[in-house]
């Protein structure tokens, strides 16, 4: 740490946690978290996580490299168990299958099968359940909304590997809608698309958040491009989980020690929010 | 003879050319034998194979056949059934595959160096069972002209449990195969699905080695289903033109191999080789016209 400048260890002298007072407790929360720790191969990725997520809106999770925001993910989606303290998603511990979240991985339109139909690919959040070939007339329905949700269904019979970045990543969203769930997990979106796809990406959950009141959580490297539709961040800080009202986590000091990098919030004459790193 | 290239490179110049009694070669019972043999091992391959390119498994179907290659010389130095010996490495390869899991199976160079050595191994045992030339060439290159009424009885079988198998776990398989962090987020059984698969793929290989050998195999088991998916995209379709080509591939190499009085090996690959090579030139004309 030797360059880092006086005024930064000021900064990590301050204390950022934003503990959760009882009087302010949130009534039935999305997420919660109980002194949650997690361990992967015998190593702590982040401890002493207490915070409860308010229902419906756009929560960013962020936090340096390797600091578990990947992790977070895993422990609500019921795929890793945390090793310390509790965490309960919709007042219940987080169990593989549960239809009220919907998921969309990290690098998905590098994992995917590129040769298949767009609408095959959705339709397996469908179908991919079941055993056996029974398919039943809602089904086909069911892919096309969701579909249709996303502005995608021009490409449904389109393979993967012709689409774009964006349209693939609209893909992606449409097949963690089916079942109509009420939380989504978004792990990077917005990586490896240009401004334009990110913004329209943006919009797009902007919009389903506000038609179907669902809470979305996005990892992001960086927050501004949801800045303006943001609800408040999950941010992991020194090997600590936390959450934070938008008001508290877009803080020149938090996010220059969360990144290491001196980090300026700015808001411009038309009342618009950006961060910059300097 | 049909049998004579088997034995000696030296007569199968002298045998080959146009066979003037090839139609009453063709009504030989080894030749029916040959012609329903060669055809279960197209379906089992045209139903396995999508999965096969789906998952991007290529290489270890390509891998499990030469694993099988010590498992069938080894059982011959035994005194057991070369076929029974190669189910048992190519099951048993396929477990291990598994049990590496994923990202372990695609190490390019330490799956290598494993099947130089084992094909190496193939050939010590080869070379201390006395009579091996004859397997060897047989488990190299196939002998579908060898094949027995109680080994079709036994691929009749296989192509019906895989039939049904597949049916069952066709969606799920998908899933995994495509989608495999969402499958998993899901409940899918991901990891057991995967090992469920390659033995089915280690079974498939089995009897595709009797018909093509396992220098040859991917020819049937990989490239008609390959083949197939760049002409269409819907599930259904991929499977029933890959067994389509195999089929046609199978049946029309008998054929010529019996009026040529050549290895039928040669021309099931030569024709599937040529399907691939018109469908990948028709496709990437169709490319270029459309930007």
């Amino acid at each position: 740490m030797a360059g880092r400048s006086t005024e930064g260890a000021h900064v990590c002298a301050k204390n950022y946690a934003v503990s959760n007072e009882p009087g302010e407790t949130i009534t039935d929360p999305v997420i919660s978290l109980r002194s949650a720790s997690v361990a992967r191969g015998g190593r702590t990725i982040w401890s002493d996580g207490t915070f409860d997520i308010p229902r419906g809106q756009i929560v960013a999770v962020i936090g340096p490299n390797g600091s578990g925001k990947t992790t977070m993910l895993q422990v609500l989606l019921g795929l890793i168990p945390p090793s310390v303290g509790t965490v309960t998603v919709f007042g219940q511990t987080p169990e593989r299958g549960n239809p009220r979240i919907g998921y969309v991985p990290q690098h998905y339109s590098e994992a995917v099968g590129q040769a298949v139909r767009c609408k095959d690919l959705v339709s397996l959040s469908v179908t991919g359940t079941r055993w056996g070939m029974r398919r039943s007339a809602s089904d086909a329905d069911e892919v096309e909304a969701a579909l249709q949700a996303v502005g995608a269904a021009d490409y449904a019979d389109s393979r993967m590997s012709v689409l774009s970045g964006g349209q693939q990543q609209r893909v992606a969203i449409a097949q963690a809608l089916v079942g109509s769930p009420e939380l989504l997990l978004l792990d990077e979106p917005l990586a490896n698309l240009d401004l334009r796809n990110q913004r329209e990406i943006v919009d797009l959950l902007a919009e389903l958040q506000r038609s179907r009141a669902i809470t979305i959580l996005v990892v992001v490297h960086d927050m501004n491009p949801l800045l303006a539709h943001l609800g408040g961040s999950v941010y992991l800080l020194d090997g600590h989980a936390h959450y934070g009202s938008v008001g508290e986590v877009v803080d020149s000091d938090l996010l220059s020690h969360l990144y290491g990098t001196q980090i300026k919030v700015v808001r411009t004459a038309q009342g618009d929010l950006y961060t910059r790193s300097n | 003879m049909l049998h004579a290239f088997m034995i000696k490179p030296g007569l199968l110049l002298a045998n080959a050319g146009y066979q003037s009694n090839w139609v009453e070669v063709l009504s030989q019972p080894f030749m029916r034998n040959a012609f329903i043999a060669g055809s279960l091992v197209a379906i089992a391959s045209g139903m396995l194979g999508y999965f096969v390119v789906v998952r991007e498994g290529e290489f270890a179907a390509h891998a499990l056949g030469h694993i099988g290659f010590p498992g069938a010389t080894g059982a011959v130095l035994l005194g057991l059934s070369p076929t029974l010996g190669l189910a048992v490495f190519c099951v048993g390869g396929a477990l291990v595959i598994g049990a590496l899991g994923k990202r372990a199976s695609e190490r390019a160079t330490a799956t290598g160096t494993v099947l130089a050595f084992a094909t190496g191994l193939g050939i010590l045992f080869a070379s201390l069972a006395t009579e091996s030339s004859t397997t060897v060439t047989n488990v190299l290159f196939g002998n579908l002209l060898a094949v027995s009424t109680g080994q079709i009885k036994v691929f009749a079988l296989f192509t019906i449990a895989l039939a049904l198998v597949l049916a069952a776990i066709a969606r799920p398989l998908m899933f995994a195969s495509v989608n495999p962090d969402v499958a998993e987020a899901k409940g899918v059984a991901v990891k057991a699905l995967g090992i469920v698969f390659l033995v089915l793929m280690g079974l498939v290989v089995t009897m595709a080695v009797q018909v093509v050998g396992t220098l040859l195999l991917f020819a049937l088991v990989v490239t008609p289903p390959a083949t197939a998916l760049k002409l269409t995209a819907r599930p259904i379709r991929v499977v029933l033109l890959g067994t389509a080509i195999g089929l046609a591939a199978v049946i029309l190499g008998l054929i010529t191999a019996t009026i040529l009085n050549l290895p039928p090996s040669f021309f099931i690959v030569s024709y599937s080789f040529l399907t691939w090579l018109i469908v990948l030139g028709a496709t990437r004309e169709q490319h270029r016209s459309d930007h």
